[in-house]
């Protein structure tokens, strides 16, 4: 056993290098827009955020949660073991410290002692393995379920809660941050996964799922220097020129997925600031590796030239986003690839690889609709228009919003669809990218990249580590069967009055979703 | 009298089997929905196991017809049972926003239907005057443009100066003054929306009235064009605006989600949209049903209302 802390690969301090690099460049600022931050953070005052996302079908139980609006909610109520910090390090939350066995197969985190819940119980060991349970086995219904299937056993072993894991996985802490994973007060093994209750920095006042959240600051919260509100009360808006109708008339303080469209009259109007992150958030075009014509990777780079990644961050993104090198891996990641080819527009490329493979032109359908982003049937068009000069026509099938991730996504061969990102490049690599697994939505099996995501996994050395997945964004960028033109930031406006700290996470849209413990009035 | 009593009684014996059939129909469309709760619920983050496991517990891996039996048996008890998105009783879910919905419809109504009978009435008084021209100009514009814009013309002007809020955000605390000012630009917009409808009825049904030799004949005595109106030609000219006001409040309730999603009004709209958006088939029943019980009663009055209007339907021989 060692402590990860102290240890060359998987040192705190060797993963805030890489995201102090990453949140100077991901963070979008006007000049002159940071100043009301350098403050200290003031406590008081009711924060009003308008939110997209809600439903009146949400749930209470984190096995459902998938929009905006419940995560914003769970992050006033609830922790988890890690947090990932607002610079993309990893620190701990009920989780003191962690540490993990030799073969990276076998964890180890000491839970925190002196948290109650809302309801006034200590948070107890039993209730981080019940709620991790809640996941696990036979009957979950959760969303985070293949994440926490690599666990093999859970005990308790005084202070500490022991994970044994199918095999080693360096980056098991950050998947223990995963929005799902909230810790919740437990009774004979199980959880009350509705009851509310939880450890975070509010407890809620009231509730009317679809319409809106209201909650009060938690007296006892055990975080330091976190939760400056005394009350939150949060909306569910669904209609963008609503959203930002309430942000401009001061009904609400803080809106979230502002309209690129209109976000250049947004920030003209007095008193109102844009905030733009650009973190892991990216969109796709799968192609099915197992059928013709994408079967052939000259095809698939064909098409990978045949689209112009600059005009679709213009005008698809509003300029709010960056360049994608068709692998998931976004720019500020610690194990960017830099020193990639970076794929641009280049009809006379796309020309040659299709005569490699044998063909004067390409016929393919392209299926997208709204839903797997927003823009994304614009998109589409885009790319069909710009591809027609290289001899590949490219017919767009606009598909309905509904449904589409049931219909369409996963069963027509080339489609558009989204990545909301994950923290670290295994998880983003195992989730969509490794052979056989439920997401692989190109269905791409490489022999060499596959056995790459294994030994990185359990790879404790940072400089190795490094280089493998150097490897492997090469081997997602030549031979992938995902096209990636754009990484898009979160776009979000708040009122003058809020102030934000320096460096604003961008893992997620709203400050990782813990805007709610980390802005404060100004 | 009794001619009124049988007429009710029929009505809604045929309005009980109306929602039925509507039920049946509803649940005939749901299940005719690509994909199910689970599916929808889950969206990308769907897996076999979990839409399995979440199947297994909500009971849609029964058959179609054990479903819609179960569900029936239930209503029938008056138990219209439970989300199956987030287990919540339906009546809870439904009541507030039912009560909103209606609270917004009525205020409507209570702005439009005095409004649009005024006017209604002076145009047929002045008709052809520059007077009914720009009425009828008016009421048709505001009747062509689509809701959301209507909706967002009045957020620019009346919002964005401070007059009244954008967002119609309101709860059980709310009080009736404040719910009256904060939902006032709602229900200008379907204001704007419904008028010219029941405008229109109005002034033509009395402007083809006043061809009847009873009014040539009133005139001829002397009587002042607007008492000739008044006392005269609206009395027989009930039935068909009854009729017309009756289907534009149907329409206040069920059909103004575009409204509620403007101003972030909590009605019953949007709780069918998410509902159907889920496949939530319980909620949407019972949304669904509401709706079809409006249309029944409302027709239902104004049919009742109607016939009150003619002593000849209710003196028949």
């Amino acid at each position: 056993m060692f402590n990860s802390h102290n240890d060359g690969g998987l040192s705190r301090r060797g993963l805030l290098k890489g995201a102090t690099a990453l949140s100077a460049s991901a963070l979008i600022l006007p000049a002159g827009m940071r100043s009301a931050a350098a403050a200290e953070p003031k406590k008081g005052g009711t924060l009003r955020i308008a939110i997209t996302g809600g439903s009146t079908t949400d749930s209470l139980d984190p096995a459902t949660w998938s929009e905006l609006f419940v995560q914003v909610f769970a992050a006033c109520r609830v922790n988890y073991l890690t947090e990932i910090a607002a610079d993309g390090s990893l620190v701990g939350e009920l989780a003191e410290s962690w540490e993990a066995s030799a073969d990276a197969a076998t964890w180890r985190f000491k839970i925190r002692s002196g948290v109650t819940f809302h309801s006034g119980k200590s948070l107890t060991p039993e209730d981080v393995v019940a709620s991790i349970n809640h996941h696990r086995g036979e009957d979950s219904k959760s969303a985070a379920k293949p994440i926490v299937e690599q666990i093999t056993n859970i005990e308790i072993d005084g202070e500490n809660v022991v994970f044994t894991l199918t095999a080693g996985n360096a980056d098991f802490p950050f998947v223990m941050s995963d929005y799902h994973l909230a810790i919740l007060p437990s009774a004979d093994g199980k959880i009350d996964a509705t009851s509310g209750d939880g450890t975070g920095g509010y407890i809620i006042d009231s509730w009317e799922a679809g319409v809106n959240a209201k909650v009060k600051r938690n007296p006892n919260y055990w975080k330091e220097g976190r939760a400056h509100f005394d009350a939150i009360e949060l909306y569910s808006i669904l209609d963008s020129a609503a959203r930002q109708n309430a942000l401009i008339t001061g009904e609400v303080d803080v809106i979230d997925k502002v309209d690129t469209n209109t976000v250049g009259l947004l920030s003209r109007a007095p008193g109102i600031k844009i905030l733009a992150t650009t973190g892991t958030q990216h969109f796709v075009f799968p192609m099915d590796y197992r059928a013709a014509p994408f079967s052939d990777n000259n095809v698939r780079l064909a098409l990978k030239y045949a689209l112009d990644r600059e005009e679709m961050v213009e005008k698809i993104l509003g300029g709010y986003g960056a360049v994608g090198n068709d692998h998931p891996i976004g720019p500020g990641d610690q194990f960017f690839a830099a020193d990639l080819e970076q794929h641009a527009y280049d009809p006379d490329k796309a020309k040659f690889h299709l005569k490699e493979a044998g063909m004067d032109s390409l016929n393919v359908q392209l299926s997208a609709a709204d839903a797997a982003f927003a823009g994304a049937v614009d998109a589409a068009v885009l790319f069909s228009e710009k591809a027609a000069a290289a001899g590949i026509n490219i017919e767009v099938v606009r598909e309905p919003n509904d449904a589409y991730w049931d219909n369409v996504w996963m069963k027509k061969p080339f489609c558009a669809s989204y990545w909301g990102g994950r923290p670290t490049p295994d998880w983003m690599f195992t989730t969509a990218y490794a052979a056989g697994v439920p997401w692989n939505e190109s269905f791409w099996d490489n022999g060499r990249f596959n056995e790459l995501l294994l030994s990185a996994r359990s790879e404790l050395d940072f400089a190795k580590r490094k280089d493998m997945y150097h490897e492997m964004q090469m081997i997602c960028q030549k031979e992938g069967s995902t096209i990636t033109p754009m990484f898009a930031s979160y776009v979000m406006a708040h009122s003058d009055k809020v102030a934000t700290p320096d460096v604003v996470a961008t893992n997620w849209g709203l400050d990782g979703f813990r805007c709610v413990e980390r802005w404060w009035f100004a | 009298m009794s001619v009124i009593w049988t007429m009710i009684a029929k009505r809604l014996g045929l309005g009980l089997l109306t929602l039925f059939i509507i039920s049946l129909i509803i649940f005939g469309a749901t299940e005719l929905l690509p994909g199910d709760l689970a599916k929808s619920i889950l969206g990308q983050s769907a897996t076999p196991e979990t839409v399995a496991a979440f199947r297994r517990e909500l009971g849609l891996d029964l058959p179609a017809h054990t479903r819609y039996l179960n569900w029936l048996f239930g209503a029938l008890q008056g138990d219209f049972g439970t989300s199956l998105a987030n287990k919540r009783p339906i009546s809870d879910l439904i009541a507030t926003r039912l009560g909103n919905t209606l609270f917004l419809a009525l205020y409507a109504a209570a702005i439009s239907v005095p409004l649009s009978l005024t006017l209604g009435v002076l145009a047929a008084l002045y008709r052809n005057s520059i007077f009914d021209r720009a009425v009828n100009a008016l009421a048709l514009t505001s009747i062509s443009f689509p809701e959301f814009f209507v909706a967002y013309i009045l957020i620019f002007v009346l919002a964005q100066s401070g007059l009244f809020p954008s967002m119609a955000q309101v709860d059980a605390r709310t009080g009736f003054a404040e719910m009256l000012y904060r939902t006032f630009l709602p229900a200008l917009t379907l204001t704007l929306v419904v008028t010219a409808h029941m405008m229109r009825m109005t002034r033509a049904a009395i402007i083809n009235l006043l061809a009847s030799p009873y009014i040539e004949m009133a005139r001829l005595k002397g009587i002042k064009p607007m008492r000739v109106i008044l006392r005269h030609a609206l009395p027989n000219a009930l039935a068909p605006i009854i009729t017309v006001v009756a289907l534009n409040l149907a329409y206040l309730i069920t059909g103004v989600v575009v409204v509620e999603v403007v101003f972030v009004y909590p009605g019953l709209g949007q709780l069918m949209v998410d509902s159907v958006a889920k496949r939530d088939f319980p909620v949407v029943q019972a949304v669904a049903l509401i709706f079809a019980a409006a249309y029944v009663l409302l027709n239902l009055t104004a049919d009742v209302l109607s016939t009150l209007s003619n002593p000849r339907l209710v003196h028949r021989k």
